[in-house]
């Protein structure tokens, strides 16, 4: 097993992809045995990083730059150990959402396992045109999720997220020509070495920055972001908030730092600070006037990614640990948030606000879920949220780059202000609440967990943060 | 609701910023070509260095299957995750009756290129070994005759033999999986096989991936799922 | 200018173009095919690269990724395709509802 459990996180669920493809029964189980195995890899991997450096593994036995190679740091690692864990927490919630409608759920196993792997090939891979296949794996799996239970709104959030995102992946494929072009390799690293600012490596540069930042939700480019996460099945919401904006993040974050240091500018990295600092004011904003709890939940995704894209303007270990470590527990977090909000939608009938007042009463582990994941979004002490904005700030007062400090401290203000609007609305004793259906076996406890998880994160960040120095980029945050 | 006033304003007001916008992009990418460093380099004196232990004959086909194998995989992952994307979709079928469908030369041609179909499919999976060919463009022609069948209503899109054709449309990424997985536990990368079955192995797979990939480009030409929702509940 | 660079720039052209149909083209279908062909404009730089090294016989792999490419474009395609008529079935539109065209909005 040593040595090979890095192939694990691609294959499996790839395995359990074809095999609920084929057969009728059993895809609930083979999925819950993908997530273990997944799990189980993930942690040997993880410790072999931790305990031996970086690892790379050849396939197909023809070394990089003929062949393919995977790579796993100690980035890599963090990211498919979200994945692992958030994975399987979708998995266990969605065996009870789609109970009961064997239609969808015939498909939603099959795209489900591809998006899951898809999200381990792009965290692996060190090899930029196989990270385009990754992309497109996971762009139209997500997208398929999305549009699976064929309701109105998710069909057209769904046909205008398909556009962006396969745009997103053009432009993405036409900076790998001109890399290919400049330097006539594919391989992450061997490019990292030759990088020198030119025409076409600016241009492939701004190409991949575009089409990442498209994809990922980035501020103004968002637009596609709140219907699509609103509109999906909730254990999809959870998905392509918790992760699948993650996948483009990371990808961005590896060209920028490995690919592309050469080349970028200051000036490149300050406009995407400032972008993120706009994305958490205006997603904020609009998450305050929302009507809808899945909206608001989607908004403050909006908002939430923002943060993400403050560590290209800042540049220092700290900053790049915060950054990655925002990621980490927003994906519990919002997760978690989805899935309890998606739990009250079913149970309840819609999502508006006033139709879930005084949910707390016939919901208590929901409502409290939500609570919990809303701790760590809004930054309170002893999350995993306030964890990577304590190192946010730090970075930002170290650069002298006070403006930052203030975007941060606001938009934890005002997550309070669209979080506590919902709770308000959740805590609200209501004599008459009439509950619809009854929630599914085990997806209230699901999301509690994930909140739990995401709370913890800021208690025990230590090892976390340790395995996350492992190849890190900009240096060690740990002397 | 719109007036004819209002419209033109705002097709200008989008048009001309995407105008600018694309000719400005067309400005800068044909800024980086022109620009670009020479002597180019690229991949041809790797791949000509290691052509004798690829196992087949031709540069593209070793780059495809040795060489980049993974992305081929992943790629015939793509294909199938397309079909349960469509077929999530819950298209109606587009079925033909053979009746109205059929005109004495559509149904008479068909016939007569099928079969002629099936002799290029075989030949461009073996040409794939030595000269430009394999599992997809035979796959591409496969799927061809399908299209074929199932448009002068020789073949419905609805089968009983549902097991079977599922079998068709992902068996070729299951066996090219299984065989790639497999022979981890013999000690071998992903994707490695043992040099001394390496070619016949190669060949099996373009063998089962070009009958699933005929498939599948047939059923999404076809684009409904072979059984109803409502078949299910 | 070599005939590899005119390739290169025709290739960048049709992306450009592309991106302008993309963009201002409300009809689903005019979007779908943007796409398609923006992909085809990039393969025909991916194609024109493989010629542009020195020696003998073209590069081989951008000849491989853009057989990949174009497998995943088709897939992709085949996706946005069905997506669009399913999106019709429902709404009975072939825009998105940000972008209904004025004939339809009309009737």
């Amino acid at each position: 097993m040593t040595g090979s459990a890095i192939v694990v996180p691609i294959m499996l669920p790839l395995l359990a992809a074809t095999l609920t493809f084929f057969f009728r029964r059993g895809a609930i189980t083979m999925s819950l045995l993908t997530a273990a195995g997944t799990i189980a890899a993930v942690v040997v991997l993880s410790l072999e990083v931790m305990d031996q450096g970086p690892l790379s593994y050849t396939i197909g036995g023809w070394d990089a730059p003929l062949g393919i190679e995977l790579y796993a740091d100690g980035l890599a690692a963090v990211m498919l150990l979200m994945s692992a864990f958030v994975g399987t927490a979708i998995t266990v919630y969605a065996a009870g959402y789609f109970s009961g409608k064997p239609a969808v759920a015939r498909h939603f196993w099959p795209l489900w396992m591809f998006a899951w792997s898809s999200l381990n090939v792009i965290f692996l891979s060190a090899d930029i045109f196989n990270l385009y296949v990754g992309l497109e794996l996971m762009g139209i799996s997500a997208v398929a999720l999305l549009t699976l239970e064929g309701e109105r709104d998710a069909l057209t959030a769904g046909m205008r997220y398909l556009l962006v995102s396969l745009l997103g992946s053009l432009a993405y494929l036409l900076g790998v020509a001109l890399l290919y072009g400049t330097f006539g390799v594919l391989a992450v690293q061997e490019i990292g070495e030759q990088m020198f600012p030119s025409p076409a490596t600016w241009t492939a540069l701004a190409l991949v920055t575009a089409g990442m930042a498209l994809k990922t939700a980035l501020f103004p480019l968002h637009f596609w972001l709140p219907p699509a996460h609103s509109s999906a099945p909730s254990p999809v919401s959870a998905l392509l908030s918790a992760l699948v904006v993650k996948g483009s993040f990371y990808l961005l974050l590896r060209l920028w730092f490995d690919v592309f240091p050469e080349a970028v500018t200051p000036a490149a990295g300050q406009l995407l600070g400032i972008l993120g600092a706009a994305a958490i004011v205006w997603g904020s904003i609009l998450a305050l006037v929302q009507r809808r709890l899945k909206l608001l939940v989607a908004y403050s995704t909006v908002a939430q990614i923002g943060y993400l894209f403050i560590l290209f303007a800042l540049l220092t270990p700290e900053a790049w640990s915060g950054g990655v470590y925002h990621a980490l527990s927003h994906a519990f977090a919002k997760a978690a948030m989805f899935m309890a909000a998606g739990t009250l939608m079913h149970a309840l009938g819609n999502d508006d606000l006033d139709t879930l007042d005084g949910s707390s009463e016939r919901f208590p582990l929901s409502v409290y879920a939500f609570g919990l994941a809303g701790i760590t979004l809004m930054g309170l002490p002893f999350s995993g949220g306030f964890t990577a904005k304590w190192l946010l700030l730090s970075a930002a007062l170290e650069t002298g780059q006070w403006w930052y400090v203030t975007v941060v401290l606001f938009g934890g203000l005002l997550a309070a202000g669209y979080l506590l609007r919902a709770l308000a609305h959740l805590l609200t004793p209501t004599p008459t609440v009439k509950v619809q259906h009854e929630p599914a076996r085990g997806t209230e406890a699901t999301a509690l967990i994930l909140a739990c998880v995401a709370l913890l994160l800021g208690l025990v960040s230590a090892p976390i943060l340790e395995l996350l120095q492992v190849g890190a980029p900009l240096g060690s945050m740990i002397p | 609701m719109a007036s004819p006033t209002n419209t033109r304003l705002r097709r200008v007001l989008i048009r001309v910023p995407a105008a600018l916008l694309a000719a400005s992009l067309a400005l800068l990418l044909g800024w980086s070509v022109v620009t670009l460093p020479e002597p180019a380099t690229g991949l041809t004196g790797l791949v000509d260095a290691e052509m004798e232990n690829s196992g087949v004959d031709h540069p593209v086909t070793a780059v495809l299957l040795n060489f980049r194998g993974y992305d081929t995989f992943l790629e015939v992952g793509v294909l199938l995750l397309a079909l349960v994307a469509v077929w999530s979709l819950y298209l109606a079928p587009a079925d033909r009756d053979p009746e109205t469908a059929q005109t004495p030369v559509l149904g008479l041609l068909v016939r007569m290129l099928v079969p002629g179909i099936l002799v290029v499919t075989v030949y461009l999976l073996w040409a794939g070994t030595s000269r430009s060919g394999g599992a997809f463009q035979a796959g591409a022609a496969l799927a061809a005759a399908g299209e074929l069948l199932l448009l002068a209503g020789f073949v419905r899109g609805r089968f009983r033999r549902e097991r079977l054709v599922r079998f068709a449309l992902a068996g070729g990424f299951g066996i090219f999986l299984a065989l790639g997985a497999g022979f981890m536990l013999l000690g071998n990368d992903l994707l490695e096989y043992p040099p001394e079955f390496a070619y016949g192995l190669i060949l099996f797979i373009e063998g089962a991936l070009t009958v699933s990939i005929g498939f599948t480009l047939a059923a999404l030409f076809f684009g409904s799922p072979l059984e109803a929702p409502e078949v299910e509940k | 200018m070599t005939s590899v660079t005119l390739y290169a720039l025709s290739g960048m052209v049709v992306v450009a173009v592309c991106v302008y149909g993309l963009v201002s083209y409300p009809h689903l279908i005019r979007k779908i095919l943007a796409i398609n062909v923006m992909g085809s404009g990039i393969f025909l730089v991916f194609l024109s690269f493989s010629r542009r090294v020195p020696g003998e016989n073209p590069d081989p792999v951008p000849h491989a990724m853009v057989l990949t490419g174009i497998v995943v474009a088709v897939c992709a395609t085949a996706f946005a395709l069905a997506l669009a008529r399913r999106v019709h079935e429902v709404t009975r539109s072939s825009y998105l509802p940000e972008e209904q065209d004025p004939p339809e909005e009309a009737g």
